[in-house]
């Protein structure tokens, strides 16, 4: 393959790394603060994606405006998850949160099915292309990158200069200690929580806005996000992103020295090597 | 008395009236129901009477349908066209036997959710359980090829639809029928057209879902192209469920073919086609499997126009049947029961209910080996086209009789997507837009 190849292979990558990225990090973020593995994530993500299709196609609202809605109700739905389902089992066995989330999971995919059927669904809303010398891109993924990346600043900005997130990161690291401070951890939880699932609600809009979607389309970027979790470290928001972005260039430049069907058979040998012999995650928190 | 003799006259005039409207009587439907069908009744009173109606039976017809997951769209329209031949043939008055009994149908199913493991414990619970008298394949070679060696363990036979990939049909069953034309002539058609369209085209990029049908309709084209002489620059498949085409196609975009060929799906397909023109990958000629025909496929707008794709059926088409209604009939019929166009998938669920209503006729019998031998001596005309079977032992109940049409989505004078029979030349109702870009 040319440079010109190779360059279109990186920048693609790039762009989809960062949404992957954007997708992960509400699940570390979640990890990161109450050890729990969110197994509704997927239907989070796909949850947005519909939310993002519904707003656009009933309301006519412009798709990356509708994704401000689609935040703060992922946000909302966060908490309300949290508070039903999460709340009671929070500090017991890791099986019992899974358990809770999966079930989570499989009612929305119930509901989902039930309502949307199992039909692919698309925005139709082109930016249209970009074409900077060999390379043409797609607007709609540059917007979308740009989107995520935004959103992760936001967050950073939130942890580290705000007096929530500043609760957020104690609760993070010692429970216990936060709560004789007076921080009140229940309320931190579900915030913490619904941030997560916002994150996730987030990504699926933004996928939405380029790629046609059912609502089991979120098992996949599940799948994707433990990978980059894993990769990025368990509970490290930065690491997410930094992970997602190594997933989407493997995923681009595999390609083009092999068959694209070993990019899930790459990406898992990488998932499970990782484990091995880096458990921590290259970006991982030191515990 | 006279009162009740009055009460008793009435009654009979009454049940008189409503046996006559229970006779099959001459419809306007395909079933060709047989008033003139031999009747045992006996006549043993000398007063004119009522012949009594025909013995009803039920037969059921079990099969599977994609209600959720990625089959989920042609396998709904295949068992609406499906539907739609039942409750004809039911509305008509069911289909009259040997015996001076009438058949009726009745259907049980269920939702093998796109899903081949799903398949063989469904059909396994049709055919002991539900005691299904006839199956019909679910949606697509992977889950039929899956159920057709359920139909032949327990000694049922089995119409498919939807179901094109050949091997199944090499593996020695005596009892399932095939109703598409099968997976190895999809595609060789469309090289044809090529051909005949730009001669000087030699390079061709093939990319496919790695999926049953898909494979087989690859493989017959590539061992066709290379034949022709054609140079593949690509052959390479992609996994069922893909969204992301971005690395496939920056990897098309540097073989740079002069032509693409090949897809999955509907699902796949459409989003390849939408992917290719917003990358705006340059190729002359692009033809895809399943997703084109597909009348929701118009919804992908400028990155539907000039898209080739192979049917197994298209309203358009004027075959003249010698059995069954005519392709007008169908699409009002269809039309005014779904609300909306039938697609080829639609046709092939109401062929496999019209294949297995002449095999009933020519049988007079619900039995498995008089049905057997009706199907492999059938040869007949209808609406979609011509239906023959293979009744070698190496290929048995593979379909021999139909052919393929090749459509395009091209702008009429409004401006508005719109299907046209490309080719054969024979059937064409517009020449081909070509080059692509």
């Amino acid at each position: 393959m040319g440079n010109s190849g190779l360059i279109t292979s990186l920048v693609d990558g790039v762009l989809i790394g960062v949404i992957y990225g954007l997708a992960a990090m509400g699940m570390t973020l979640i990890w990161g603060v109450m050890s729990v593995i969110n197994l509704a994530h997927g239907s989070v993500i796909a949850l947005g994606m519909f939310g993002i299709y519904l707003l656009f196609t009933s309301l006519g609202l412009n798709p990356y405006l509708a994704l401000i809605l689609v935040a703060i109700l992922g946000l909302l739905l966060g908490v309300i998850i949290y508070s039903i389902a999460i709340h009671r089992v929070v500090n017991a066995s890791h099986l019992s949160t899974l358990l809770a989330t999966f079930s989570v999971n499989m009612i929305v995919i119930g509901l989902g099915t039930a309502i949307f059927s199992t039909s692919p669904r698309n925005v139709n809303y082109s930016l249209g292309n970009l074409t900077l010398g060999p390379v043409t891109l797609l607007n709609a993924r540059l917007v979308a990158a740009l989107a995520a990346v935004l959103v992760t600043s936001a967050l950073y900005l939130f942890l580290y200069r705000t007096r929530l997130g500043k609760y957020v990161r104690a609760v993070a690291n010692n429970r216990a200690a936060a709560e004789l401070m007076g921080i009140p951890s229940a309320q931190i939880l579900a915030l913490s929580f619904g941030l997560g699932t916002m994150l996730a609600a987030i990504a699926g809009g933004l996928i939405a806005t380029f790629f046609p979607f059912t609502i089991l389309s979120g098992g996949v970027y599940e799948l994707k996000s433990f990978v980059i979790v894993v990769l990025g470290g368990l509970g490290n928001p930065l690491g997410a992103l930094a992970g997602g972005l190594i997933l989407g260039m493997l995923e681009s430049i595999i390609p083009i020295f092999l068959p694209n069907t070993w990019v899930p058979v790459l990406e898992f040998l990488l998932f499970v090597l990782i484990l091995l012999v880096r458990p921590s995650g290259l970006f991982g928190v030191k515990k | 008395m006279k009162r009740t003799l009055f009460a008793l006259g009435t009654l009979l005039v009454l049940a008189g009236l409503l046996l006559s409207a229970c006779t099959p009587a001459a419809t306007p439907t395909p079933t060709a129901v047989v008033t003139e069908a031999p009747t045992e009744a006996p006549v043993a009173t000398e007063a004119p009477t009522q012949p009594p109606p025909p013995v009803e039976k039920t037969a059921v017809i079990g099969f599977t349908a994609s209600l959720t997951g990625k089959l989920n769209v042609e396998s709904t329209r295949q068992n609406d066209g499906l539907k739609l031949w039942m409750d004809q043939v039911n509305a008509a008055g069911g289909i009259p036997l040997a015996d001076g009994s009438v058949v009726k149908f009745e259907s049980k199913f269920y939702d093998d959710e796109s899903n081949k493991d799903r398949v063989q414990e469904l059909y396994t619970k049709l055919a002991t359980e539900d005691k299904a008298d006839f199956l019909i394949s679910p949606y697509s070679s992977g889950l039929a090829d899956a159920a057709a060696v359920i139909a032949e363990q327990y000694g049922k036979v089995m119409i498919t639809t939807g179901a094109a990939s050949d091997a199944t049909y090499k593996k020695g069953y005596a009892l399932v029928y095939q109703s598409y034309t099968p997976a190895s002539h999809y595609l060789t058609g469309a090289l044809d057209q090529l051909a005949s369209l730009d001669p000087n085209i030699k390079k061709i990029a093939i990319v496919y879902e790695n999926e049953k049908f898909s494979v087989s309709v690859v493989e017959a084209l590539k061992a066709y192209a290379e034949g022709k002489g054609y140079e593949i620059v690509l052959y390479e498949g992609y996994d069922t469920g893909t969204t992301d085409f971005g690395p496939l196609l920056n990897k098309i975009a540097e073989a740079q073919p002069e032509s693409i060929m090949g897809g999955g799906h509907f699902q796949d397909g459409s989003t390849f086609a939408k992917q290719l023109f917003d990358k705006q990958v340059a190729v002359k000629y692009l033809a895809l499997l399943v997703a084109p025909p597909e009348p929701s496929f118009a919804e992908l707008g400028d990155a539907a126009l000039g898209v080739i794709g192979p049917s197994q059926w298209e309203p358009l088409a004027a075959f003249t049947p010698d059995f069954g209604p005519t392709g007008v009939e169908l699409v009002d019929a269809y039309t005014a029961a779904f609300g909306e166009d039938p697609s080829y998938h639609s046709a092939g669920g109401y062929v496999a209910g019209l294949i297995l209503q002449k095999a009933i006729e020519t049988a007079g019998s619900l039995d498995t080996a008089a049905i057997k031998a009706a199907l492999d001596g059938m040869d007949m005309m209808t609406f979609y086209g011509r239906i023959k079977f293979d009744t070698s032992a190496e290929a048995h109940g593979l379909q021999i009789g139909h052919d393929m049409v090749y459509i395009q989505w091209q702008k009429d004078a409004a401006g508005a997507l719109v299907k046209q029979v490309v080719w054969p030349t024979a059937g064409a109702t517009a020449p081909a837009l070509f080059p692509l870009r």
